[in-house]
């Protein structure tokens, strides 16, 4: 079951480069990735078992592919994205779009892998495969200054994977039975400096991707120049990497080396989310203003898994889920505003929910999800973490608390720009709705408050990773 | 044995070639066919079948881990020969005595891989240079090429100068050319004579530092590399390279001990030196041609990693990534051939006039960047670990990895200039064959990077 997620996205991808038809790629890629849903709805749902296969008899690696409560949530999350992405964005004109698709199918393979991966060095393979098809899309499909800024993202990342490469190496060398598996990392002797040094090289890998202030620096430009499918991409699914890296990696490998650095990351963490707050106030650009907030939200997380407290991890694992949700609504309501009116700039836009009353509806649904209101699910893992943080230290969870209040300021601020008020130029050219996209929205705000009513099913999904974190 | 014998004769035979035949595509063939005999003679070898079995009072020693060397030097040989075969001809008047160079060169290689003594290393080092200077000059109306091949011939022959001066000291040391481990005192810490045997041991090293284009002795090699006329830099920049690097790794495998620490200190100063020069000065450059010169040089700072310390990732990781990166250089070069000029912007709009080159020379591209799934990430993974198994403190890996990133900037300038940059590419014309032929290294770059264990298995059965 587990290699059938990973093998038909790559399939699809090899088979999509040979349809030159766009309209029949559109399809083919939809209905792949929906079959792909489909088969992870079945892994998620059952008991699965583990892939083991040989790989690199020398080195020791093995082909381990496995999937506990923590890979399944972000599984599921892939497996919903991917379809949601493609038939969201189906009518977005872009040249040579089977390649593009095929691209999107790569990723899709890639960030699979690094959710399902036992094997240190498959791992790593994963996390690379996942970031060499986003360069290509970004670069050939972005906006103006996509050159420079995707090369600056495709360095940064991967000299933090590089980082990480070394820290696998340190580890490998010193786990007793010279394997890569995460159960003989686990069992590395390493002196306490070792660890540490080990730990701040998985960090930095992890910090980049997440990406925690100060290495953020990427994430904005890549957001704004990247296509709109690819954004979507990045923000629901792939800034997940570096806090499943976290999850998965780094505080069961290092736990000693993650105390001695909580209080210092927790700060950073937090620092991070007030200045993405701060800035996504000042912002114009409706994909610079999800974007800075999404920075503003991983932060939290990454502040809440370092408390390393039980319900501050709860929280994470529902909110990895519920953030992908969200964010990926409002990316899907931008990109229906910016397709069909032509700007994103919110001085140019208003009077949405006079001209196009439903999308407004499903917008506003959104933001509110945004802002974690009560009975959204991002509420739900918001209030976990908070608590989390105030266990930690009142002070910090203070400080982060403001982010909540400065959240609604420039969430609403962005609603009222382009929902309310005069019906704009812009606005007015705007044409009948996309059919499709606001169905994708509908489902999505379903998932919203299904999951923010009831969210023990995700509870359920994830008890397991958290009595094996815990006790 | 059987390879020095065979390659030497098939030397000779291209030469009658060269003088009997005119065609330039048959005398391709003879060459071809002389490679394969060469393989199977290589093969025979491995598996204890000799053509002349002659005793040589120990001054060649034939190990499985040399004769597997053979066989992937010469299999990249053919490989290139296979795929440049028109362009040599191209070049001068009379491609079967370049085919007849080849041969003496492998003649060399092989006796690089099976030395056991100096002076055979030194005769080695000899067999393999000299056919180099006149394939560098080989373009004889073009004044770049002579002076290039006037440079390598007056600095080869120096450095080999020094090769020999070296081998003099450690025969005074020890009164033996042939490489045993040195017997160190072990309550002084110091070998016999250790004064003449460090001083011998850090000339060969500066000799062996000038035949891989390791800094500070790097000076010859962009030059070089540029004026050589396109087809001979590829042979050049790969399976010479890679036969003067094992032939590296076997001196200093037993020898370093005799160095004592101060090996620690003095090869990752040249290793820094190296990965420095050749990537940061690669960044700069404004021809494809010149940029790989230099990326070589980068190249070279990650296999000497190898020689840090003995460990099984060093001995599989100098072959793995002398195989990888000869072959993604081959390719690229191959594609350079065809250009009509060699700037980056020459380059401009290949992605879309021609997918299948520009495909296959990002994998080249990828994998000397060392990307996973193709060769490159692999041959960097077992360096990098080599390099820690034996003992470099961690910030000479971080060091190296740096550097890594700093050479993703200029392979994937080219890669920017090929499907970002629209324009023509001043590409001539290609053939559908040519294509498949880059494909199908390509092919083989990205199965080594998924399962690298192909190459090795035959190193234990």
């Amino acid at each position: 079951m587990l290699l059938f997620t990973l093998l038909i996205p790559f399939i699809a991808a090899i088979i999509l480069l040979f349809i030159k038809n766009s309209k029949a790629a559109n399809i083919a890629a939809i209905s792949f990735s929906a079959f792909t849903l489909s088969i992870v709805l079945c892994i998620v749902f059952t008991k699965t078992t583990n892939i083991d296969l040989a790989w690199l008899p020398q080195l020791n690696s093995r082909f381990l592919l496995q999937a506990d409560g923590l890979a399944k949530i972000l599984l599921l999350l892939t497996a919903i994205s991917f379809p949601a992405i493609l038939i969201a964005t189906a009518h977005n004109q872009l040249k040579n779009k089977h390649i593009f698709l095929s691209l999107m199918l790569f990723t899709q393979t890639g960030l699979t892998g690094v959710f399902l991966a036992g094997d240190a060095l498959l791992f790593y393979f994963f996390w690379e495969l996942a970031l060499i098809p986003v360069y290509f899309l970004c670069s050939i499909w972005g906006g103006e200054k996509r050159i420079a800024v995707t090369f600056k993202f495709f360095i940064y990342t991967f000299l933090g994977s590089l980082f990480m490469l070394i820290g696998i190496i340190l580890l490998y060398t010193n786990t007793p039975d010279h394997s890569f598996a995460i159960e003989s990392f686990k069992h590395a002797t390493l002196t306490s400096a070792q660890q540490m040094t080990a730990f701040v090289l998985f960090f930095i890998a992890f910090a980049i991707k997440m990406p925690i202030f100060p290495l953020h620096t990427w994430q904005p430009d890549a957001y704004e120049q990247s296509p709109t499918a690819v954004t979507m991409v990045l923000s629901a699914v792939m800034v997940k990497m570096g806090l499943y890296g976290v999850i998965r990696w780094l505080l069961p490998l290092f736990p000693a080396a993650a105390k001695t650095a909580s209080v210092f990351i927790i700060d950073i963490s937090v620092v991070g989310v007030l200045y993405a707050s701060f800035i996504a106030i000042r912002q114009d650009d409706m994909k610079r203003l999800i974007a800075y907030s999404s920075i503003a939200h991983i932060g939290l997380m990454s502040a809440a898994l370092f408390t390393q407290n039980e319900i501050g991890m709860q929280g994470v694992l529902v909110q990895l889920f519920s953030h992908g949700i969200n964010v990926l609504g409002l990316w899907i309501v931008a990109d229906i505003i910016e397709q069909q009116t032509g700007t994103r700039s919110m001085k140019h836009l208003g009077g949405l929910a006079k001209k196009q009353p439903t999308l407004a509806i499903l917008f506003i649904g959104f933001a509110l999800a945004n802002i974690a209101l009560p009975l959204t699910n991002a509420f739900v893992g918001e209030f976990l973490m908070f608590n989390s943080l105030f266990q930690f230290n009142p002070w910090v969870a203070l400080a982060a608390g403001i982010s909540i209040v400065v959240a609604a300021i420039y969430t609403l601020n962005m609603v009222q720009k382009v929902a309310y008020g005069e019906v704009s130029e812009m606005t007015s050219t705007m044409q009948a709705p996309n059919k499709y996209a606001q169905a994708v929205l509908i489902v999505l705000l379903i998932v919203v408050f299904f999951t923010g009513i009831y969210p023990q099913p995700l509870f359920n999904l994830t008890a397991d990773t958290l009595q094996n974190l815990f006790c | 044995m059987n390879a020095i014998i065979i390659s030497a004769l098939f030397g000779v035979i291209m030469m009658f070639c060269s003088w009997g035949v005119k065609s330039a595509s048959t005398q391709k063939n003879v060459a071809l066919i002389g490679l394969i005999v060469l393989i199977l003679a290589n093969l025979s070898q491995q598996n204890g079948w000799y053509v002349l079995d002659i005793d040589t009072k120990g001054m060649l020693s034939f190990s499985r881990f040399g004769l597997y060397a053979n066989l992937l030097l010469f299999m990249l040989t053919l490989l290139y020969t296979w795929i440049n075969g028109d362009e040599i001809a191209k070049v001068g008047n009379n491609a079967g005595d370049y085919y007849a160079l080849f041969f003496f060169i492998l003649c060399g290689v092989s006796i690089l891989t099976s030395f056991d003594n100096l002076i055979m290393l030194f005769i080695g080092i000899e067999i393999l240079s000299i056919p180099l200077y006149i394939l560098t000059g080989a373009d004889k109306k073009n004044l770049f090429s002579n002076e290039a091949a006037l440079k390598y011939f007056l600095m080869g022959s120096f450095s080999t100068g020094i090769l020999l001066l070296g081998i003099t000291l450690i025969y005074g040391a020890t009164g033996s050319f042939h490489l045993t481990a040195p017997v160190i005192n072990a309550s002084t810490g110091l070998a016999k004579e250790q004064f003449l045997l460090s001083g011998g041991l850090l000339l060969i090293f500066a000799a062996m530092n000038f035949k891989v284009s390791a800094a500070p002795f790097h000076f010859w090699t962009p030059d070089v590399y540029d004026g050589a006329p396109t087809v001979f830099t590829s042979f050049m920049a790969t399976i010479v390279k890679a036969a003067a690097f094992i032939a590296f790794f076997t001196v200093f495998e037993t020898q370093a001990k005799a160095l004592g620490y101060s090996w620690g200190i003095i090869l990752p100063i040249v290793i820094i030196l190296t990965l420095l020069v050749g990537n940061i000065t690669a960044v700069f450059q404004r021809s494809v041609k010149r940029m790989l010169a230099y990326s070589s040089i980068a190249q070279a700072g990650f296999m000497l990693f190898a020689l840090y310390g003995k460990s099984e990732f060093a001995t599989e990781g100098i072959l793995l990534y002398a195989v990888v990166y000869s072959l993604a250089t081959i390719g690229v070069f191959a594609v350079l051939v065809k250009m009509k000029e060699h700037s980056f912007e020459a380059f401009n709009g290949l992605g879309k006039s021609q997918p299948m080159i520009a495909f296959t020379t990002t994998i080249f591209l990828c994998s000397l960047a060392g990307i996973p799934i193709t060769g490159g990430f692999f041959a960097k993974y077992y360096m990098l670990n080599a390099l820690y198994v034996s003992g470099a403190g961690l910030w000479l890996l971080i060091t190296a990895i740096l550097f890594a990133a700093i050479s993703v900037f200029y392979y994937f300038k080219l890669i920017q200039a090929m499907y970002f940059s629209a324009g023509e590419p001043a590409m001539n014309e290609i053939d559908k064959t040519y294509q498949y032929k880059l494909l199908l290294i390509a092919i083989i770059l990205l199965v080594i990077g998924v399962l690298p264990s192909v190459l090795f298995n035959y190193l234990y059965f």
